[in-house]
């Protein structure tokens, strides 16, 4: 009886090791002033995705010739486009495609250079010389070059670009999961493991993949900002969103043209990438401190 | 209770020969110790007899059946082993509880919590310990999980990869009396690696001392205090503790 009565509270409290550390990252992010910084802008950037509708004081598409390239002021804050669109409004709906962006970049890019990683570095062998070397046909290509070919070929759309954008980003995280697969590869933790008679694909999923997902995390929120970057320099050629999309990279591209006489066409969106890739960058750099177990775990 | 046999085990490394040929007996319920200088084989001895590594000749049996021919399970469920570093044989991202409760989920055991708490309390840990980390242990306490998670697929033998020499001497005799008492009760056969002739003397009936990967002279305990081995590099080993020993 004594062991029901002990097993009974250990299921509800299982979670709690989770929430605990969650709850540290968080706090431990917010203490360091350059990644409270990044939290900060992120948290900007998600509400205005969020509440981009409450927030925009003008329709993002609604064109008025009337009022083409009006210099910032009461009536639109951050100034008005060729075309009249207020860009206040503007950068709040760019926002959501940013988000669109990297989200869809990172569910993609993340598992796929895990999985690639890891198998690469538990294996060894041929199995490691076969996935390596695909990844080096990736890497051998600058990143941008690389997608701007895919785009190219699946034809200029966000999505594509999305797409693109995943199959050029995923090398350098399976060569990092590999690094730090081979690490661990040997660790006495692993052959116990073995010895317990676990599959390859369990010790895979349960012994390595936990090693490897805090510096998988950090290189992906690094990553992010050289998404963003690429996304934008999709835009910027064309070979992204499409008009009339509100994209940042696009719109700098369209406003290029006026950056002469009208220099807030350019520099809002420009400011919106620089604070969103730095925030992201920062970020990562916070998180490389607080994903320490030590850290994770502390009560 | 399960006897082993290793009969000509034989591993090279590329042009290396770890082992030559190696082979012995353990009674089914003896304590057998493995001793010699660094680097003359005696982990890798036990790291063939467990197939963590596979490509070796010769044989292993216990209870008179070839391991290598055992299904992985039933394997599992025959031979354990506790390794040096309790620093590094636990997981550090693993609660205990994922530790204990992984070796059951793996061979579909019921009866978790149960089985869990059993294992702590075999190796003298409260259960409250389920949820820590190991980070959150002091090295004995490590070796107590390491055992408690070797222990709880219930096997018939135990390899001990110098399971002390990590940690301070009086935790030391914590971990040793712990294995002691297990054995006791549980009637284990112990294959025993260690570079410490007071740890094989405490522990063991018999030892083989090694040297480059062959095994110089079998001897009981009893041989110890009184230097009755005949091969020289025994003596030499023996001595050499003996002097050591009366100079503390």
């Amino acid at each position: 009886m004594t062991d029901t009565s002990r097993a009974r509270p250990a299921p509800r409290r299982r979670p709690r090791p989770g929430l605990i550390a969650a709850r540290n990252i968080l706090v431990y992010l917010a203490k360091a002033p350059t990644s409270a910084f990044g939290l900060l802008v992120l948290a900007l950037l998600i509400l205005a995705a969020v509440f981009a509708p409450l927030l925009a004081t003008h329709d993002p598409y609604a064109q008025n010739l009337t009022t083409t390239l009006q210099p910032p002021g009461a009536a639109h804050f951050f100034g008005t486009d060729e075309l009249g669109r207020d860009i206040y409004s503007r950068l709040l709906f760019g926002a959501r495609i940013t988000l669109t962006i990297i989200f869809l970049v990172t569910i993609v890019v993340g598992p796929i250079g895990l999985l690639v990683g890891t198998v690469a570095g538990y294996f060894g062998g041929r199995t490691d010389t076969v996935l390596m070397r695909v990844t080096d046909i990736f890497l051998s290509f600058p990143s941008l070059i690389l997608s701007m070919a895919f785009v190219a070929a699946l034809g200029p759309s966000l999505n594509n670009a999305i797409i693109a954008i995943s199959l050029t980003a995923w090398p350098p995280i399976a060569r990092l999961a590999r690094a730090e697969t081979m690490i661990f590869r040997q660790a006495d933790y692993i052959a116990a493991a073995r010895l317990q008679g676990a599959s390859n694909a369990r010790i895979i999923w349960r012994s390595i993949v936990p090693m490897c997902l805090p510096s998988v995390l950090i290189r992906l929120t690094l990553n992010m900002a050289t998404v963003i970057l690429t996304a934008a320099g999709l835009g910027f050629l064309g070979l992204g969103a499409q008009p009339p999309l509100p994209e940042w990279g696009a719109m700098i591209a369209t406003g290029r043209r006026y950056m002469i006489d009208s220099w807030w066409l350019v520099t809002f969106p420009g400011l919106a990438i620089l604070s969103v890739s730095l925030a992201f960058n920062l970020l990562g750099d916070g998180l490389r401190d607080a994903l320490d177990p030590k850290q994770m775990t502390r009560r | 209770m399960k006897a082993l046999s290793v009969e000509k085990m034989s591993i090279r490394f590329g042009s290396v020969t770890v082992l030559p040929e190696v082979s012995f007996e353990v009674a089914a319920g003896e304590c057998f110790g493995l001793v010699g200088e660094s680097g003359s084989g005696k982990s890798t001895v036990l790291r063939c007899a467990s197939l963590l590594l596979s490509s070796w000749q010769g044989e292993v049996r216990i209870g008179g059946v070839p391991v290598r021919e055992m299904p992985l399970m039933e394997r599992c469920r025959t031979l354990q082993m506790v390794f040096q570093d309790p620093y590094g044989s636990l997981h550090p991202r693993h609660s205990i509880r994922s530790v204990l409760s992984e070796p059951l989920r793996i061979h579909g055991l019921d009866d978790r919590e149960a089985r869990m708490a059993q294992a702590l309390e075999d190796v003298g840990l409260p259960p409250d310990f389920l949820d820590r980390y190991p980070h959150q242990l002091s090295g004995g306490q490590r070796q107590r999980v390491a055992i408690a998670r070797a222990l709880i697929l219930e096997p018939a033998v135990l390899l001990l990869d110098e399971p002390t020499s990590a940690l301070d001497v009086s935790v030391q005799a914590e971990i040793l009396n712990l294995l002691a008492r297990l054995r006791e009760e549980r009637s284990f056969t112990y294959l025993m690696v260690s570079h410490d002739l007071a740890v094989i003397d405490h522990m063991c009936d018999r030892f083989a001392v090694m040297q480059a990967g062959e095994i110089v002279e079998v001897l009981p305990r009893d041989a110890i205090p009184s230097n009755q081995a005949d091969a020289p590099y025994a003596r030499e080993l023996i001595g050499a503790s003996l002097t050591y020993e009366r100079a503390l």
